[in-house]
């Protein structure tokens, strides 16, 4: 992820209903444009879910994407979040090889990242951390060398600033 | 209404549809929509029972188009569903009003790959407007007024409505239901509110581009006939005097007799049309969405031309070409304001600069009309003058429904559209088949005018069947076959860009007999084989009305469609009929 100003942010408020998420999914992959990472819950509302899109601003024209994407019916409400206008964060799951030659190091990169902790054993210790996308990149690099076992992100989600 | 009458989900389906004020229907049944074909037989509403699912699809799009009305398919699951998603999608890229009902296989079955069963929602989902798999009797009645609230409102288009069997079979419990009468309230579509009325400011701004244009060119589209707008259209250009181009989808917006219509634009387009595009320094677009058969080469697209844009869908706003003014909004209402705006700037102007523009054009209509060379003694009939004798042979509110091919272009070109609703075709998918169902879809919606439906002979091998329909069912169209044994339109590509290197274009001269074919199917055949045949074969088609009529026209084979923009060109690279080449500079 170079240029962080290519990501932009795409909150959708849309029916929670069957069938809702393929009907988005479908119109991206059907207009040619790449979804980089995509994040689904139901709002506060239980009748509506929350769709946060992050796409290649490089890659795709935003505008016919807001504009296709607002003439599914299922869709109530769109919002485009450049970079400067959210606050945004992403949560990453994630096991790393610990054996005993390297733990130390291991653990004190996770105290100066400030990750958590969630499970241990003499062989593995399994990690939460949460920040901007573009820290949880740069904290998967510095993971790697350890050895990654497995990992899963959420991907990006979004509010915007306070006014 | 209010007594509480209990009622199963297929006789609600029926009961609703009448609500929607549905008078025909086309469709086959199956096994999973059974249920709901039983209380067709006491509702009011007729049933045309086709030959073919796609044909189904293709009248209902061929209703609409004539009559303006929401058309309506049923048919059942599986191999049904997918016999009419060309239609779906065909109606998809046109805008055309439409309802689908199909069959499904029970809830419980969803999943199983049970018989007959697909995934006709999760299939047709890229080619509706939006479609709906009722999963309860009790929401039957708000998801069709549902349906046609989406189908008719906004950019138009079609909606699917999937229903499993067991919520309309009344053997089953899950079909019993309580009806009522659904409102707006009820159809509970919180994502869909599409505008109507243009903003006022941008309205002002068009018109003082307008004011100051010196070259400007009205490009309209078939939205314009979606929302009805012909007459304020025509007020709108008569009020300015400016020249008016209708693409394929708006043939008969505005009338080709009058001395301000350029005719068509666009890769079969003639020559005035356009080159005043092109050169133009204005293109109020108005419905048009500037397709790639309208633009040719994106680049070298009217480079002078500022862009006034006005569409209900505000997607269509600067999708393709950037525009100066967007305006949303339905293209009668945005019309009407306009000419307000204008009327309040103190009515048109006409820049000195505007007659020179007038005069250009003239001068191209003259130096370069339509032309073709007519045949010689004992050989084969051409096409356009087929057209002519057609055009000149039927009264001006015919409607005239066509295929996909040459034979298109040459309706398109050669017949006089003077009325809006009288010309159907497939513009955007181009789906071969598609006249024959279309034009007796417009028949049973307008069963007092004359309906040609005029085909190639590949596309008559696609949906012939349908007459075997139009027959049984008693509706008279009338077919102008133009019979040239090839695959013309592709034929003509390989000959202009394959070096005549000619593939799997060639069809037959004699077979079918496309005559005994036709007796077969119900229908009079005529053959035609020379000039003096024409007219009175179209004289003696057009004196019978008890049966459709089938004229079997041998044309040239190499015969081409002139003008023609090549794919991948520029519109300023239109190549002009060869008897006209040494005119172009
Ligand atoms: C369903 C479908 N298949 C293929 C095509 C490609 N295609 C466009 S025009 C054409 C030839 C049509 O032949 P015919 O109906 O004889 O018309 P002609 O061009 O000869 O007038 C073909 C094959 C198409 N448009 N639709
Ligand atoms: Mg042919």
């Amino acid at each position: 992820m170079s240029n962080p100003d290519r990501f932009h942010t795409i909150v959708t408020i849309v029916e929670n209903k069957p069938g809702v998420l393929a009907r988005v999914a479908g119109l991206f992959a059907r207009r040619g444009y790449n979804i980089e990472s995509l994040a689904v819950a139901p709002t506060n509302e239980e009748r509506f879910s929350r769709i946060t899109f992050t796409v290649d601003v490089e890659s795709a024209p935003l505008e016919q994407v807001v504009k296709q994407l607002n003439k599914l019916i299922n869709v109530v409400e769109i919002r485009e979040l450049p970079p400067s206008e959210c606050v945004s964060r992403e949560l990453m799951l994630v096991t790393v090889k610990a054996d005993s030659r390297d733990r130390r190091e291991l653990m004190e990169l996770i105290d100066d990242w400030r990750a958590y902790v969630l499970a241990e054993n003499t062989k593995k210790i399994m990690l939460s951390f949460s920040a901007r996308t573009a820290r949880l990149d740069e904290f998967e690099e510095c993971l790697k060398p350890f050895g990654i076992v497995e990992m899963q992100r959420t991907g990006r989600v979004a509010l915007p600033l306070l006014s | 209404m209010s007594d509480k009458l209990r009622m199963s989900g297929g006789e609600a389906l029926i009961k609703a549809l009448e609500r929607a004020h549905v008078e025909v229907m086309f469709g086959l049944p199956g096994g999973a929509i059974l249920p709901v074909y039983d209380p067709i037989i006491d509702s009011s509403i007729r049933h045309i029972l086709v030959r073919h699912e796609q044909g189904a699809g293709h009248m209902a799009e061929g209703y609409a188009h004539a009559t303006g009305r929401p058309g309506v398919a049923m048919v059942t699951s599986g191999p049904a569903a997918t016999n009419i998603v060309t239609p779906l999608c065909d109606a998809f890229l046109d805008s055309v009003p439409m309802v689908c009902i199909t069959g499904q296989v029970p809830l419980a079955a969803i999943g199983t790959d049970a018989f007959q069963e697909c995934d006709t929602t999760g299939i047709t989902m890229a080619v509706t407007k939006h479609n709906f798999l009722v999963t309860e009797a009790q929401d039957i009645p708000r998801t069709i007024r549902a349906a046609f609230h989406i189908a008719t409102t906004g950019r138009p288009g079609p909606v699917l409505v999937d229903i499993p069997k067991d919520i309309v079979d009344p053997v089953n419990p899950r079909s019993v239901m309580t009806w009522y009468e659904a409102t707006d309230a009820d159809m509970d579509l919180p994502g869909y509110h599409p505008l109507t009325q243009g903003d006022p400011e941008l309205i002002r701004a068009a018109a003082q581009l307008i004011q100051t244009a010196q070259r400007p060119v009205l490009y309209v589209g078939g939205g314009i006939l979606k929302s009805r707008a012909a007459e304020a259209l025509l007020e709108l250009a008569e009020m300015l005097q400016i020249p008016v181009v209708t693409t394929l989808m708006a043939r008969g917006a505005f009338p080709d007799s009058h001395q301000l219509c350029l005719g068509m634009p666009g890769m079969h387009g003639n020559y005035t049309a356009v080159m005043a595009m092109q050169e133009s320094d204005l293109l109020i677009s108005l419905g048009a969405r500037f397709d790639d058969r309208v633009t040719g080469k994106l680049d070298g697209f009217a480079p002078e031309a500022k862009i006034i844009h006005v569409d209900i869908d505000p997607a269509e706003l600067g999708k393709v070409r950037k525009v100066d003014v967007g305006i949303q909004g339905d293209c009668r209402l945005v019309i009407e304001d306009l000419c307000a705006a204008l009327r309040e700037l103190g009515g048109a102007v006409t820049p000195e600069a505007r007659r020179a523009w007038r005069s250009t054009l003239s001068g191209w209509q003259e130096k370069f009309p339509l032309v073709y060379e007519q045949s010689e003694p004992g050989h084969k009939l051409k096409p356009q003058y087929v057209l002519e004798e057609l055009r000149d042979n039927n009264p001006d509110d015919t409607i005239l429904a066509s295929g996909v091919g040459q034979h298109q272009m040459y309706a398109s070109q050669y017949w006089r559209f003077n009325h809006p609703y009288t010309w159907i075709n497939s513009g955007g998918l181009g789906t071969m088949g598609f006249s024959i169902p279309a034009a007796i879809g417009a028949k049973v919606g307008k069963p007092d005018r004359r309906v040609w439906a005029v085909d190639g002979d590949g596309c008559f091998q696609m949906t012939a069947q349908e007459l075997v329909t139009a027959s049984v069912e008693n509706v008279p169209i009338k077919v102008a076959l133009l019979n040239n044994s090839y695959l013309g339109m592709v034929r003509q590509w390989q000959e202009m860009f394959y070096d005549e290197r000619f593939s799997e274009v060639y069809l037959s001269e004699n077979i079918p007999d496309y005559v005994k074919w036709s007796e077969a199917m119900g229908c009079v055949g005529i053959r035609v084989e020379s000039p003096e045949e024409v007219a009175p074969a179209i004289t003696k088609a057009n004196a019978i009305n008890d049966r459709p009529v089938v004229i079997e026209f041998r044309t040239d084979p190499r015969e081409n469609v002139f003008p023609m923009v090549p794919a991948g060109k520029t519109n300023s690279e239109l190549l002009v009929d060869p008897s006209q080449e040494h005119l172009r500079r």
